[in-house]
């Protein structure tokens, strides 16, 4: 059982894992935690108007989305999955454009990332995933869709239709929740009723993992058989990834207000990242000259992440109008035009 | 009438004639639309081996299979949420919500996401989904199946909203509708399902976003959609009798909506009532009612009048037929019109 308090460091393995996977798992983890760090600076200047960090979340994130393939796969996420679009391939800039509000949904191409717009109603893109993997069915194409969802969502109906549906059409997709305890101010005990998601799967008659979320091995262990299952025509799983966010919801949010942030402290002991380096030069599939390289060379890829979202240039405002409609409408093209005499000059 | 017989007799060595209420004629475009193109899907509670509550499906399972035409759990909100992750796999969905009323539990996946995720994706994710909506009342029906959302999706942008009035209509609006790539509302008068009319089986040459006039005339337009356009027609032929020539004007598309249309039509009658279904305060007559003053103003010799439900919930059965817009409000409203 992962547990659900922290009393500090402990240990995981990843010697079931190859090495040049795991030193990829550390990269990606790596670089995510430095991009977050980075993503809290350029808030705390002004370039962002407010960013939700995942600290804490990298394993349950990079451990999930490197198990799927970018190729035939496809990723429904919420608004806290930037640890899993780094790590499935997603173009970051793009990706951390939405933090930046220049685009809500972020300015990568969903369709060539195979992975959603970042979507802050967060039990929306759950049957999403649910349509999309009935339609790789219908297809004959052998794709396995992912739809991450957080503890807070596990309460929003549409988490429940979506689950009673994948049951039904036996349907190729992992719906993996992070549960980082904390739904803004709400924890666990005032959220999930009898305490479980993954125990919630047995009642729609499909498979229910819980895993620890801060063993970034065991997350892509679990998640690869249950992408394994959904390609072979075995049906959906629920994947529950216990872990901790170890800062505010978000940068506008004053955890203090709410928790005993001793116990987020503990939680930041037991930090994913330490695990897997200490995992990594104890299975001997990297040294500390190695991973000070992987660290230097992820903290150059997050700066250039950073300047790149930071230079990003402002959509022209004529963008407004350009994508309401497929075929624009006469009234629309006339506000357009309105918007060019009285906003544009 | 006479007009939809002509229409019907004009040549088009393509299009055959034949007699089919509006179900029969939703059910024909939907066999042309499945099979014309392989990612057409419908789908929704009931629409199986039962063939719809109203019928409108029957049969298309068995002609095309489980795999295209399927029942689902019922939760509406989920049906809309997998119509968007089938659009995102380059599928092109027909969904059916079984009632007005039960749309409002899909509106989160209807507003937040249908409408807005090629918007949002700029481009990259279209969302060519039909929403296939039983609407509007006049069946008396138990509650929470006689509504009329227009004003709601017209208001939300990013969809196309239509209304047909007849079974020709039907047939012609739904092919252009599941053929369009953004997302149409397709709302079925439930009241006008068994109404038979010989139908032209073409292919519709009216672009999306063009009303029709449906009776001409010279005293005054009266616009409407879905069922009221039967209505108006109704009110005209005994507005007729008076020797009042009344224009029947078939808004047909709720957005976009033809202003170019209503504002030809007005600056000929200078006259105009709006009849809807839905209640008076923020509904689409005061839409219209704008539209005709905007285009029209110095031609007008009356306010546009509004016959609309009252801003009561849809009521029960023997309340029905006094809440829905009468012939005689109707008339009442083209009479201070006409002494303005």
């Amino acid at each position: 059982m992962p547990p659900r308090e922290s009393t500090g460091q402990d240990s995981i393995t990843v010697e079931h894992l190859s090495p040049e996977l795991t030193r990829r798992l550390y990269r990606d983890m790596r670089t995510a935690r430095d991009l977050d760090t980075e993503a809290i600076a350029l808030q705390r200047q002004g370039v962002f108007p407010a960013y939700v960090s995942v600290r804490g979340q990298e394993a349950a994130q990079v451990g999930g989305a490197t198990a799927l393939d970018p190729t035939r796969d496809f990723v429904f996420p919420t608004y806290r999955e930037m640890a899993a679009a780094l790590a499935y391939g997603v173009e970051m800039v793009g990706y951390m454009a939405t933090h930046r509000a220049l685009w809500h949904g972020g300015l990568y191409d969903v369709m060539d990332a195979r992975f959603g717009a970042i979507n802050a109603v967060v039990g929306g893109p759950v049957p999403h995933a649910v349509g999309w993997a009935i339609g790789e069915r219908l297809r004959g194409g052998e794709g396995v869709a992912m739809a991450y969802f957080g503890d807070g969502a596990s309460s929003e109906g549409d988490v429940h239709e979506a689950m009673n549906f994948a049951g039904v059409f036996t349907a190729p997709v992992i719906f993996f929740c992070q549960n980082n305890q904390w739904a803004l101010s709400v924890p666990n005990h005032r959220q999930v009723a009898g305490g479980s998601i993954a125990a919630r799967a047995q009642g729609y008659g499909i498979e229910g993992v819980l895993v620890d979320g801060n063993d970034v091995g065991a997350v892509h262990t679990a998640t690869a058989k249950a992408v394994q299952r959904a390609r072979e025509g075995g049906g959906p799983t629920v994947i529950e990834a216990l872990t901790y966010r170890v800062e505010p919801h978000s940068t506008s949010d004053d955890s203090a207000r709410y928790r005993d942030e001793e116990e987020a402290a503990r939680w930041r002991e037991r930090d994913p990242l330490t695990l897997l380096r200490a995992a990594l030069v104890e299975a001997g599939h990297a040294d500390e000259v190695d991973l000070d390289r992987i660290d230097a060379e992820s903290a150059e890829r997050a700066e250039r992440i950073r300047d790149g979202v930071a230079e990003a240039p402002e959509p022209h405002g004529s963008e407004l109008f350009t994508h309401v409609f497929r075929e624009t409408t006469e009234e629309l093209t006339r506000q357009h035009r309105t918007w060019q005499e009285e906003v544009e000059l | 009438m006479t007009e939809l017989i002509e229409r019907a007799a004009a040549p088009d060595p393509r299009g055959e004639t034949v007699e089919l209420s509006m179900q029969q004629a939703i059910n024909r475009a939907l066999r042309v639309l499945l099979a014309e193109d392989p990612k057409v899907l419908v789908f929704g509670e009931d629409v199986g081996a039962l063939g719809g509550v109203f019928r409108v499906t029957d049969g298309l399972q068995k002609e095309f299979g489980a795999q295209r035409v399927f029942d689902t759990p019922l939760a509406e909100s989920a049906i809309m949420g997998m119509a968007v992750g089938l659009a995102m796999n380059g599928l092109r969905p027909v969904p059916e919500l079984q009632f007005d009323g039960f749309a409002y539990p899909a509106i989160d996946q209807i507003v937040n996401q249908v409408a807005r995720m090629n918007y949002r994706t700029r481009g990259a994710a279209p969302m060519p989904i039909t929403l296939r909506l039983p609407s509007f009342g006049g069946i008396q029906a138990p509650e929470h199946h006689g509504e009329s959302l227009e004003a709601l999706f017209a208001h939300t942008p990013g969809l196309k909203v239509v209304a047909p009035s007849d079974p020709g209509e039907a047939y012609g609006l739904l092919l252009q509708s599941v053929r369009s790539d953004d997302p149409v509302v397709y709302m079925e008068p439930k009241a006008r399902y068994w109404d038979r009319r010989p139908v032209r089986l073409s292919e519709p040459t009216d672009p999306i976003g063009t009303s029709r006039i449906v009776r001409p005339g010279r005293h005054a337009t009266l616009v409407a959609w879905g069922a009221m356009v039967h209505q108006c027609v109704r009110v005209a032929e005994l507005a007729a009798e008076d020797g009042v020539e009344l224009e029947v004007l078939d808004l047909r598309w709720l957005k976009p909506i033809d202003a170019a249309g209503l504002v030809a039509s007005v600056s000929r009658t200078k006259r105009a009532v709006v009849v809807h279904e839905a209640p008076l305060t923020a509904g689409l007559g005061a839409e219209v009612a704008t539209l005709i003053t905007d285009g029209c103003f110095r031609e007008l010799a009356a306010p546009v009048q509004r016959v609309t439900g009252f801003d009561v919930p849809y009521p029960a059965g023997p309340l029905e037929s006094q809440y829905l817009p009468t012939i005689d409000r109707v008339l009442l409203a083209v009479q201070r019109t006409l002494e303005y």
